[in-house]
């Protein structure tokens, strides 16, 4: 009787926890938003692909070692039970099934780790904000956090800081479309700063997350898949997405919201117009 | 330090010391009550005090749990009861900050106050003499000390909580600067500060323990005992104590540290320049220039291990009872001792994998992840060595073996989860979600708990010379298996959809909007998790008392403890002892019966 409820619970577990993953309109949750494909929200940034495959590539993995183990589990629940075998195998081990489950997941997991490294140096390393000369890429604006805000300081028309047509836009950070000669998106550099507390620009469509560190400058870097995002855009009616905190930075943390939008080029001067127009009145 | 060669006798001594002598020397002067079970030196008390003090912290953190449940499955609704009590401003909801409270101390009292004074304190404490063959600790009075320092740290997280305010809003991590800049959150005012001295209480404590557990290891094991003699359990106890040596030392350094950040005017945290809500620091004459990621990095360097501490002894304890409830021999033993030291070892140099997203230099983040990958490989190895040992085994479905059962497939979950978390590039979307919360819960909550529980039903009738209900255990297992994974599985899914951690209310944004139903079905599941413990704490409490009185062995297993009367007096073994073999002598063609005791003399010398 408890041999069976056991391996239920046990056989439950393996085919649930598998098929939880698969079937993402869950019953607990209906439908699934329109910007969701699968489990997570749709992502339209030029490495978000490439962080997803990561994550299919390990979950495979995963999943056929879930299998085997937890399959492994309900099967010697079930079958080696007390009651029907007489006495247990004397065994203290074997050489060689060491040898196996040691250089077998040895290898798979080296080949997880190396696969991941040219995606993370591409989001986090140095050279990513800088050109083939090694020198810093123009920054597109500077992202200040703040209990329990985000603000996006604007270079202004002429491009640089710390003149005195720079603009602020609270809330909303705004990209513009850009295209280098070869029809690539774009790299739009930022600086990221807090002023106060830790805080983290989180943008779950970007597949992006960045702690803000008091006293420390950021370089980061953001790409937008033109093609992906028009997909992702033509799904829904919002037109922006949200940019969350997600570091503790105090009672509020819950509500330090922000939303990204990108706009084509032609959209995003005339909304830096008309920032300015707001900022400085006529003149 | 007591006598080592009593009671077992020693080589040189003929006949290895007559039964009783040794006894005299322990019995001769009777104690009274309250230096026998108060303020005793005897390390099976200690333990069961550790033990009694664990499972109340446990009911409070688990209370505070089921506050955070509620607030994330229904944010801003009248609580029912308690809320006119707590929240009486508030229309009798929660406030943020008090929910920021919630999960700080849902934290801190469950890792330092209930999973790490369980394993080390209770079973370290009653289990490693009685499994090496010792009549106690190597230092009895350190011992007890290391017990009644939980005091004061106990005194401090009390405090903690009624100071203005509000309680430490931190996390437990307690990043600074929020943690340390008094205007950064009302818990950050006094509070903050009592939160520290209360881990540095408890590390003193862990310290104490961790030096008793390895000099009592290694010096006063039977004779037979031979290292690679000792149940599995001890070399978990023995590993996680060296964790906590090395390792402990820079939390109290770091603790320190932002004791005079927030007390004497330092700034190792406070960069220049900081003005937090409107108040800068160095007006108020307090040094700049520090830098906050050194307190993760120092944090981390501990906390990392520390989760070592909270997992290590748990698979030896899983280990043991696997082995005595299959009767067969543990799998791969070797393997095991050596796949528990790797994890030790590369649980070093792991720690700033909490850090992939925080703006420390990417290069390391790379070593982090291929070291952090590579702990993987002993967790791997261990799980086959338990499904090795349940192969042509002869399982007893009894309390223990189904928690340990369960610790084995919560394992594999959580360690499987832990690959995506370890891939730097995949981190940086899943980072402080939900994720990263169902991970450690399937560690620490399907680990390491399930392995407590396995391990108090097991060791019961040692302690308390009576069983525990069987009945009421597997009803207890099986009611806690299916709403462990009611609550902390679907987790993985909220963490996919970005839902980041210690959010008070994620459904106003537009991406979380549609997650509340799971919320709800989670926060139901782990209350009913909650109520079910009640069969537990019924049988833990009844059982102690009307349980079925045993002998010495009730579970026909093969290491030494079972060689004491059920509860052992004083002094442990009342009868001179040697070790002849290992542990794990089940099913062996030798002898008739289905084990053999690590004690049992087959020469004929001794039968």
């Amino acid at each position: 009787m408890m041999r069976l409820l056991t391996t239920i619970m046990l056989l439950a577990l393996l085919v649930f926890g598998l098929w939880s993953w698969v079937d993402y309109d869950y019953w607990l949750l209906g439908p699934s938003p329109a910007h969701y494909t699968w489990w997570w929200p749709e992502e339209f940034s030029t490495i978000g692909q490439d962080i997803d495959s990561l994550f299919y590539l390990i979950a495979v993995m995963v999943a056929v070692m879930f299998v085997i183990t937890m399959g492994g589990l309900v099967l010697f629940t079930w079958k080696y039970s007390a009651k029907r075998q007489d006495k247990a195998v004397f065994s203290h081990g074997s050489h060689k099934l060491e040898l196996l489950w040691t250089a077998v997941p040895a290898g798979l997991l080296l080949i997880i780790a190396f696969s991941q490294m040219s995606t993370f140096a591409e989001i986090q390393f140095a050279s990513a904000t800088q050109d083939e000369e090694g020198n810093d890429l123009p920054v597109h604006c500077e992202i200040w956090a703040s209990q329990f805000d985000w603000r996006f300081r604007y270079p202004g028309k002429d491009g640089r800081f710390g003149t005195n047509d720079d603009f602020e836009s609270p809330y909303e950070l705004v990209l513009p479309l850009q295209e280098n000669e070869e029809g690539d998106a774009k790299k739009l550099v930022f600086l990221l700063r807090s002023r106060d507390v830790l805080h983290s620009f989180f943008v779950p469509h970007l597949r992006f997350k960045r702690d803000a560190v008091p006293g420390m400058t950021q370089r980061i870097w953001l790409g937008i898949d033109d093609k992906q995002m028009e997909e992702v855009l033509a799904t829904r009616e919002e037109k922006s997405f949200d940019i969350i905190c997600a570091e503790l930075c105090g009672w509020g943390h819950y509500k330090m919201s922000g939303r990204v939008r990108v706009l084509p080029q032609d959209q995003y001067e005339a909304w830096v117009d008309e920032m300015t127009a707001q900022q400085f009145g006529n003149s | 330090m007591v006598d080592i060669h009593a009671p077992h006798g020693s080589e040189a001594r003929p006949g290895m010391g007559e039964p009783g002598t040794t006894r005299e020397h322990h019995d001769h002067h009777e104690l009274g009550f309250i230096q026998k079970y108060i303020f005793s030196v005897d390390h099976k008390v200690i333990g069961i005090q550790f033990m009694i003090t664990g499972l109340i912290f446990f009911a409070l953190g688990g209370l505070f749990a089921m506050a955070i449940r509620y607030q994330l499955a229904w944010p801003w609704e009248k609580m029912p009861v308690i809320g006119s009590v707590l929240f009486p401003n508030t229309g009798q909801a929660i406030t943020p900050e008090f929910y920021t409270m919630l999960f700080t101390m849902h934290g801190t009292i469950m890792i330092f106050f209930v999973i790490i004074p369980l394993l080390t304190g209770a079973f370290g404490n009653y289990l490693i003499p009685l499994m090496i063959g010792a009549p106690d600790m190597a230092f009895p009075k350190l011992n007890m000390f290391g017990y009644w320092t939980m005091i004061p740290a106990i005194f401090c997280v009390f405090m903690a909580f009624i100071q203005p305010g509000g309680g430490p809003a931190a996390g437990w991590t307690a990043y600074p600067p929020l943690s340390t800049v008094t205007s950064a959150a009302p818990g950050s005012l006094s509070a903050q500060t009592w939160w520290l001295m209360a881990l540095t209480w408890v590390g003193v404590s862990s310290m104490m323990g961790a030096v008793n557990y390895v000099t009592t290891i290694v010096k006063m094991r039977a004779p037979g005992m031979t290292m690679f003699r000792m149940p599995l359990t001890i070399w978990a106890l023995f590993i996680a104590a060296l964790l906590q040596l090395f390792a402990l030392p820079v939390l109290t350094a770091a603790s320190a540290m932002q004791i005079c950040d927030r007390m004497l005017g330092t700034g190792f945290f406070t960069p220049t320049n900081l003005v937090v809500n409107q108040f800068n620091p160095e007006t108020a004459g307090a040094a700049a220039g520090g830098q906050p990621l050194l307190w993760q990095h120092l944090f981390w360097f501990y906390s990392h291990p520390a989760v070592y501490i909270m997992v290590v002894p748990a698979m030896g304890l899983a280990s043991d009872i696997l082995s005595v409830h299959a009767r067969k021999p543990v799998f791969g033993y070797k393997p095991m001792v050596y796949s528990m030291a790797s994890i030790a070892g590369l649980g070093f140099i792991v720690w700033g994998h909490h850090m992939f997203a925080s703006g420390m230099n990417p290069a390391l983040g790379m070593t982090f992840m291929v070291a952090t990958i590579m702990i993987a490989l002993p967790s791997a190895i261990k799980v086959f060595n338990w499904l090795g040992t349940l192969w042509g085994s002869r399982i007893h479905l009894t309390s223990p073996m189904l928690f340990a059962l369960g610790f084995v497939a919560m394992f594999i979950i959580g360690g499987l989860s832990g690959i995506w978390m370890a891939a730097t590039p995949v981190d940086i979307y899943i980072h402080d979600t939900y994720i990263v919360v169902a991970h450690f819960h399937y560690v620490v909550f399907g680990g390491s708990v399930f392995a407590i529980f396995a391990a108090i039903y097991h060791w019961f009738p040692k302690m308390f010379g009576r069983m525990m209900n069987e009945t009421l255990g597997k009803l207890h297992f099986v009611g806690t298996f299916i709403f462990t994974n009611g609550v902390f599985y679907m987790m993985h899914q909220l963490g996919m959809a970005g839902l980041m951690r210690r959010t008070a209310d994620p459904y106003d944004y537009e991406t979380y909007a549609h997650l509340q139903p799971l919320n709800e079905f989670i926060t139901i599941s782990a209350f009913l998790l909650f109520a079910w413990q009640i069969f537990f704490v019924w049988n833990f409490f009844h059982s102690m008392f009307w349980g079925k009185r045993v002998g010495r062995n009730p579970w026909r297993a093969a290491s030494i403890e079972w060689d004491t009367p059920s509860p052992p007096g004083h002094g442990n073994f009342d009868a001179p002892l040697r070790v002849y073999r290992g542990p794990y002598e089940y099913a062996s063609p030798e002898v008739e019966e289905d084990f053999v005791a690590q004690s049992r003399d087959l020469t004929g010398k001794s039968e």
